[in-house]
């Protein structure tokens, strides 16, 4: 056997890399070409659906506003997307460590996780300053909360008994256990709840916004734009969201890879 | 062997243990000394209670009565001293770690230093020849090289006591075989003492020193076979008459107190065991 044969060199990994991707990017291209083309064909109204070509055009033509509305948007939902997981990691963590109140609690936690917590968000508008950002990041922590809390404490319990065992052979501490064996074995659960946590939360603030906000926040902005007709405009809008909310998760996904590496399932998602 | 001078490593008196789930005594009135570089095998039937006997010795469960010391010292003092390393029948690798970070786990509890783990774990991979496979993860082993891992893991801090739960049970019979020598010599390479569960005769005769065949509901010992088989004992030792005499002592052994148990009582036991 040769070394080449062991480790491809980077050209043959780049290539692999091509093929890999090149089957959705045709589907991406092919997409885009229909609906474009599509539009013409059927002579499809503007407020219906733009063509690809004029959202874009909207998207850029209006960066100094959208941009920065994007970017105030995004700031709510990193902040309830950061205060809602981290509660709902150390909440799990103290269910964890007191038994009887993780069994009181958790029914109740996984049939929060089943209610549509979004209907909430005009209640939140209520308890916190509608205007404020504020109200916003808190529907994001509400519906990052549950998911989170429900799997890392899954993910605590699934630590496997034989390894418990062995680390007791060592005469290990509970903290001791808790940290070699609980909390690496929980790690992959909290990061599929975060993947999932990342998305909510900037939908979380995005529908917070159409329930009203900053002038300056992009709910608002689409909202609006679509009011007054201004559907390129507020088709660039979602594209901003959906770019933000693209970057948050992968984001998430990046961390994922480095601190989950060792987990042979973490390199195909 | 049974050597007088020989200093005792483990010393089991009357042990009894009842699970409290459906009140089953896994072991009852076990005595049994072993001592220092012996190699001992625990044989019997399932639900026999082998594995709770093990797990006395190294402390993972407490008696109901009688009393297990290690070293000279009470089990649960000799499980803080970390007087012994354990072996299960998988291999119990923590995925999140490397091969190499593996070994070091009960060598990082012992708060021993970068430097001298390192050298440390690379001696133990050279011991299991898997000097090649340092920074593989767990999962790229396969399950003989894994088995391999968790003993170097084992036998890392140089435990005076080797505890081994079924450890080629999951293997392949050619693996298991190969296994069997490579433990032989490194038991006599470090000198250790080793108590081994196993439910496989042949394995046991093989690998000890003696053997003890215990018997079901409730576990209790139904004899003792020494072998007096030399060592270092090889492939060939498989063929000799002796080696088959010594398989049929066994064997009489667990067929005259180890009469079969009805499925559910079997799986009550093991239950209980877990």
């Amino acid at each position: 056997m040769t070394s080449t044969a062991l480790s491809p060199t980077a050209a043959q990994r780049a290539g692999d890399q091509v093929r890999e991707w090149l089957p959705a990017l045709v589907v991406f291209v092919a997409g885009i070409a229909i609906w474009q083309g599509s539009i013409a064909v059927f002579n499809i109204q503007q407020f219906l659906l733009p063509k690809p070509s004029n959202i874009v055009s909207s998207f850029w033509n209006e960066r100094h506003t959208l941009w920065p509305a994007g970017w105030y948007t995004f700031k709510e939902a990193l902040g309830g997307f950061a205060i809602g997981s981290g509660l709902g990691m150390i909440v799990a963590t103290l269910i964890g460590r007191f038994k009887a109140v993780g069994s009181a609690i958790l029914p109740f936690a996984i049939a929060a996780n089943a209610i549509p917590i979004i209907a909430f968000a005009p209640i939140f508008g209520a308890w916190f300053n509608p205007l404020s950002p504020v109200s916003k990041m808190a529907i994001a922590a509400m519906l990052c909360f549950f998911p989170v809390l429900v799997n890392t404490m899954k993910g605590l319990q699934s630590a496997s008994p034989r390894q418990i065992e062995l680390m007791r052979s060592y005469a290990a501490s509970p903290f001791e256990i808790w940290r070699r064996v609980r909390v690496p074995t929980a790690l992959p659960y909290v990061f599929t709840a975060l993947k999932v946590a990342s998305v909510l939360a900037m939908i979380g603030a995005i529908v917070g916004e159409y329930f009203g906000g900053s002038t300056t926040a992009l709910g608002v902005l689409i909202r609006s734009d679509a009011q007054v007709f201004q559907f390129e405009r507020a088709w660039a809008g979602i594209l901003v969201a959906s770019l933000l909310g693209i970057t948050l998760y992968l984001a998430v996904v990046s961390a994922e890879r480095l601190l989950v590496s060792w987990a042979p399932q973490s390199r195909d998602s | 062997m049974n050597d007088n001078d020989a200093r005792t490593v483990v010393q089991v008196q009357g042990a009894t243990k009842t699970f409290p789930r459906g009140n089953v005594t896994a072991v009852q009135d076990i005595d049994l000394d072993i001592a220092s570089g012996e190699f001992v095998s625990l044989i019997g039937p399932s639900g026999c209670g082998k594995s709770t006997l093990l797990r006395l010795i190294g402390d993972l469960v407490e008696p109901t009565h009688g009393s297990i010391s290690v070293n000279g010292k009470p089990a649960k003092q000799a499980r803080a001293d970390h007087d012994y390393g354990i072996v299960f029948q998988d291999s119990v690798l923590f995925e999140w770690r490397t091969v190499s970070k593996n070994i070091s786990l009960p060598l990082e509890m012992l708060g021993w230093d970068r430097a001298k783990r390192k050298d440390r774990v690379a001696e133990m991979l050279e011991l299991v020849e898997l000097s090649n496979f340092a920074d593989h993860n767990p999962w790229q082993l396969s399950g003989g090289m894994q088995q391999r891992v968790s003993i170097a893991r084992a036998l890392a801090f140089e435990p005076a006591l080797l505890l081994m739960d079924e450890p080629f049970g999951a293997l392949d019979e050619m693996t298991r075989e190969r296994l069997n020598l490579e433990l032989l010599s490194i038991w006599q390479q470090l000198a250790s003492t080793v108590v081994f569960v196993t439910h496989s005769i042949s394995e046991a005769v093989f690998l000890s020193t003696r053997v003890v065949v215990m018997s079901p509901r409730p576990g209790r010992i139904a004899g003792i076979v020494d072998v007096d088989l030399p060592y270092p004992r090889s492939v060939e030792t498989r063929e000799e008459p002796h080696f088959f005499e010594l398989v049929t002592q066994v064997r009489e052994l667990l067929r005259k107190r180890g009469e079969h148990l009805l499925p559910e009582e079997e799986q009550a036991l093991l239950e209980a065991a877990e």
